[in-house]
């Protein structure tokens, strides 16, 4: 595959979106419109965020977060109720013209929904390539050859229709298709939670080697934290809404500093066995996103909350000497004894040492030799 | 008494499809220690749910336990009539699923639904029933018990349903609980609760959990046994800090090796090659030679039997000493 | 990418089972062997009669069977048998035309509906309720009847009264489908609402629309022929089943076979397209793959 990255225009980030909010009407039908009746769900509400170029870029929370619809705003998929994205520093409009619409792609979550049944591989890559007008006419079928091989599948897969395909081998094919158009972002939410767990691990290294081999920028949304770990150089935390802490990779899982971040780590299951005693991490249920408490959004089930917390909203903001490092909490937790948080970056391995950058993803690895 | 309080004995259930006959499970046997926890794991079409259901005589109509024991106590469930089984189910075996709001009924209040088990199988009146319906959500978590008895499901949180499965599960005082995916559909803060939940309760009631899930560290959190299955067999069972540290059986290694670790980056995933095989026609001898790294002429056509290895542990693997010395090469690593 | 591009490669027997299995459903296969013959019947009239159907013959008015006329002769000394065949010719040919255009209109309606909701969702179904709330003869008798009869008016009604069960249905097919992840692919593939509609969304909906349309060509003949009855479809002398049934209904006691003949075929037609209609939701129900 030939370098299809546009060339880095501007040394601001690729994507930056401000004061994002996407809402839906719950129960709204037109009549409840007219009477101004409906009940707006605020699924995303005031989201800063920044990508940069090469870097993987995490997003993570459970389910109502917000996760999945911040994923679709980034994509242009669900119209946006405040805020903008810009690309390269473009602002994009409310409705994305089509050469934008292409610089950010997305595969999603269930590769047995996101594959039209009644369309072989070829038509919906010829379709893309040919509305976009991507590689010229005579070219299609041999950049659509190209593609297939890029995801480490076969010529044979082109006239096939997606139910001849297992569930890896479409999330496969659904790769392709978010690459056909040589997207600047590839988003990729949730993409391998709906498949078995010895499949998982083919997809998780695909990304990964695209991403070295294309130097793509990558927003993996996702509700594990072990894939995150794997994959990502940052990530960004989610709750209800806003996004509530963003560090490096290394020292998020090392030193968090919002108490839903540790609960969070503390709450995943283990492989150490015996490690199921005592207290939950997090106790309670996270309110409905039609009711949000007032002040810290958190507050509800923070072990530390106080009284400020109930009157006034976080930012999210950084300590000194870790720029990189922002959570929205009054009183962010310190590291935790024996990690400063300047070491915690150094002692993990190359994928996810630097905050960001191309550099990051151009350190690929050895070939483990207990593969063999 | 001692000895297991459940007992698989080569268990085999087939389903008949338009396809031709699945072997759905083939020659399963397993264990449940009194008082102990078993984890069962397996990918989706290894068999691991068909087993549970298999315990509980709630096999979908198409399928059908063709031979092997199940036995509670020592009784054999698998010949017994449907009103025998419904005399078993609830009192001495429960089941908690992975979707609790399709398990539980939208239009009973959960109180009454935790209550009926024991008006029916315990001869409960009406009024203690419900009293022991409150203790129940008292005990599995349910904030403000007294009130929420008169909700509908509708009104909870997933994670509150699955404590309300948990109550209902608990309320006969069973002497096994056999739990299907239960925390697969929750969000990970919900599932450390539920998980610890369940842990505190085995501790407390001495109930004993049969725990069939895909997820690994679930296991390993909950459980002092682990079994593996793989294509309806079992190939690997043992104490799960044993299997986890020396898996002796490649499918199990695989699985240990193709998961990333929130603990500690690894340089690269290794994923296991290919796909789960065909039940109707599986592949002769090894289930799992055609994705074996270690597989040799003799996997191709010997099927290997469950051996017992030293320490309560069984492999079906030929080459199982090849598989503990790659494992220990990692580890040393 | 060496560690990937192995090992993967595409099952076909799944292709190769599924099209091996449309004549394996009894229903379809009884319908379309009695279509096959139906329109073999009509198609090949010539071939099967040398009477011209229209062709009065006063000498010979209410003859019973005989080796001259197959099914003897009406009131005014016609060929039952050829107009049996030359009626069944023009009844089909009017009931497929007629499906035609309310299916093409209900569907593009209803997937507007569908696809945008809102307003558009809005005006259309309320039309839709309005339709429905009449009966289905009444409002094509009273349509026909102010537009005067003939073979258009037949078909300016029913399309006007038809198109509300395609909308509907295509609608109802299309708020399940458009929540498919392969839509919102499509979508940010920076694809037209059009093509969307039409590439994507249509090819897997439509199947519900065919289904139905097997059913309504039952009703369309059955309409098509009620009108004939009541004087107000097919004009004399063309010759058609329902204007057979209402001519023949003088001679009921006397010669009854003149009514029940062209009767019992529309039974057997509306039979024939009823199975096919069965035989296709079998082949076609989601999940079968």
């Amino acid at each position: 595959m030939t370098d299809n990255r546009a060339p880095a225009t501007a040394d601001g980030p690729l994507l930056s979106a401000t004061g994002l909010s996407v809402g839906f009407s719950v129960g709204g039908s037109v009549v409840a419109k007219l009477r101004h009746e409906e009940r707006v769900l605020r699924a995303v509400d005031g989201v800063d965020l920044t990508i940069d170029r090469g870097e993987a870029l995490a997003l993570v929370g459970e389910s109502g977060s917000g996760k999945s619809t911040l994923a679709r705003a980034l994509t242009g998929l669900v119209p946006l109720n405040a805020g903008q994205v810009a690309l390269d520093g473009r602002v994009m409009g409310k409705r994305r013209s089509r050469a934008d619409q292409r610089r950010v792609q997305m595969v999603f979550q269930d590769p047995y929904s996101s594959l039209n049944p009644r369309l072989t591989v070829a038509g919906m890559l010829h379709e893309l390539l040919r509305v976009h007008g991507i590689v010229p006419r005579a070219e299609v079928d041999s950049y659509s050859r190209e593609l297939i091989g890029l995801v480490g599948l076969t010529d044979d897969a082109l006239p096939a229709y997606p139910r001849q395909f297992s569930g890896g081998q479409r999330q496969r094919v659904a790769i392709a298709r978010a690459l056909a158009l040589r997207p600047d972002l590839l988003v990729a939410d949730e993409p391998v939670s709906a498949l078995d767990v010895s499949v998982q691990a083919t997809i998780l290294n695909l990304l990964q080697e695209l991403r070295s081999e294309l130097g793509l920028t990558l927003l993996l949304i996702s509700h594990n934290l072990a894939v995150v770990r794997h994959l990502c150089d940052r990530v960004a935390v989610m709750y209800l809404g806003r996004i509530i802490e963003v560090a490096p990779t290394a020292e998020l899982y090392a030193a968090p500093r919002h108490p839903y971040t540790r609960g969070l780590l503390a709450a995943i299951p283990r492989m150490t066995p015996g490690t199921g005693e005592g207290a939950p991490a997090v106790t309670g249920d996270p309110p409905s996103p039609l009711r949000i408490p007032a002040g810290c959004r958190f507050r509800t089930r923070c072990p530390i909350a106080q009284e400020r917390c109930a009157h006034e909203d976080p930012e999210l903001t950084a300590p000194a000497g870790r720029p990189a490092h922002l959570a929205a909490c009054h009183f962010p937790l310190d590291p935790p004894p024996g990690v400063t948080p300047g070491t915690a970056a150094s002692t993990t391995t190359a994928s996810t040492a630097s905050t960001a950058g191309p550099a990051a993803a151009s350190a690929k690895e050895e070939p483990s030799p207990s593969q063999s | 008494m001692t000895g297991p309080v459940l007992e698989v004995r080569d268990l085999q259930v087939q389903i008949h499809s338009r396809r031709g006959v699945v072997r759905a499970v083939d020659g399963v046997s397993l264990e449940v220690p009194r008082g102990g926890a078993v984890g069962l794991v397996g990918e989706s079409g290894s068999g691991k749910s068909m087993t549970l259901r298999s315990i509980l005589g709630v096999l979908p109509p198409e399928a059908k336990i063709t031979a092997g024991q199940v036995l509670l106590d020592g009784t054999d469930l698998v010949p017994l009539p449907t009103s025998a089984l419904n005399r078993i189910r609830g009192p001495k075996l429960a089941m908690i699923f992975q979707e609790p709001m399709s398990a539980l009924n939208p239009v009973m209040r959960v109180g009454w639904q935790i209550a009926e088990g024991p008006q029916v199988h315990l001869g409960f009146s009406r009024s203690r029933a419900a009293e022991r319906a409150v203790e129940l959500m008292y005990r599995v978590g349910i904030p403000d018990p007294e009130r929420r008895f008169k909700a509908y499901p509708h009104e909870f949180s997933g994670g509150m349903r699955q404590r309300v499965m948990i109550a209902i599960a608990l309320s006969c005082e069973p002497e096994v609980i056999l739990c299907d995916e239960p925390t697969t559909a929750l969000d990970v803060t919900i599932q450390d609760q539920i998980l610890r939940l369940l842990a505190q309760l085995c501790q407390e009631s001495g109930v004993s959990l049969l725990f069939v899930t895909h997820d690994l560290p679930v296991v390993a959190q909950l459980c002092q046994e682990l079994a593996v299955m793989y294509g309806g067999q079992l190939v690997e069972r043992g104490p799960v800090a044993d299997v986890f540290s020396q898996p002796s059986h490649p499918y199990t290694l695989g699985l240990l090796r193709s998961a990333p670790d929130v603990e500690e980056v690894r340089d690269s995933l290794v994923p296991i090659p290919g796909s789960p095989p065909s039940l109707i026609s599986p592949p002769a001898g090894c289930r799992f030679h055609p994705r074996c790294a270690f597989a040799e002429a003799d996997c191709r056509q010997t099927v290997p039997p469950l051996r017992l290895l030293s320490s309560g542990r069984a492999t079906a693997c030929l080459h199982h000493e090849r598989c503990l010395e790659s494992a220990r090469a990692e580890a040393a690593r | 990418m060496s560690a990937t591009t192995a090992l993967v490669t595409v099952p076909a027997e799944h292709a190769a089972r599924r099209k091996a299995q449309w004549y394996r459903v009894p229903a379809l296969m009884a319908g379309l062997t009695l279509l096959v013959i139906i329109l073999f019947m009509v198609i090949g009239a010539p071939l099967l009669t040398s009477h011209n159907p229209d062709v009065q013959d006063l000498n010979a008015i209410l003859g019973g069977p005989s080796s001259q006329h197959l099914l003897g002769t009406d009131q005014l000394g016609r060929d039952t048998w050829s107009r049996l065949l030359y009626g069944g010719r023009v009844d089909l040919q009017v009931a497929f035309i007629a499906v035609l255009f309310p299916f093409v209109l209900g569907t593009v309606l209803g997937s507007l509906a569908g696809y945008f909701g809102g307003w558009a969702d809005l005006i259309i179904m309320r039309v839709v309720d309005i339709v429905v709330a009449f009966p289905f003869y009444v409002l094509i008798i009273a349509l026909v009847f102010v537009l005067g009869p003939g073979e258009s008016s037949i078909y300016i009604a029913i399309t006007a009264v038809g198109w509300v069960s395609y909308a509907r249905i295509v609608r109802g097919e299309i708020l399940i489908a458009k929540r498919q992840e392969y839509v919102l692919a499509a979508q940010s593939g920076g694809l037209s609402h059009l093509r969307i509609m039409g590439r994507h969304l249509l090819p897997n909906v439509i199947t519900q629309g065919i289904i139905y349309a097997m059913s309504d060509i039952v009703q369309d003949i059955l309409a098509i022929v009620t009108l004939s009855y009541l004087g107000l479809g097919i004009q004399p002398p063309t010759p058609d089943w329902g204007t057979m049934i209402a001519n023949g209904q003088n001679f009921l006691t006397t010669h009854w076979e003149l009514t029940t003949i062209p009767g019992l075929a529309v039974v057997v037609t509306g039979l024939a397209l009823s199975l096919i209609g069965d035989g296709l939701a079998d082949l076609l129900r989601p999940g079968q793959s």
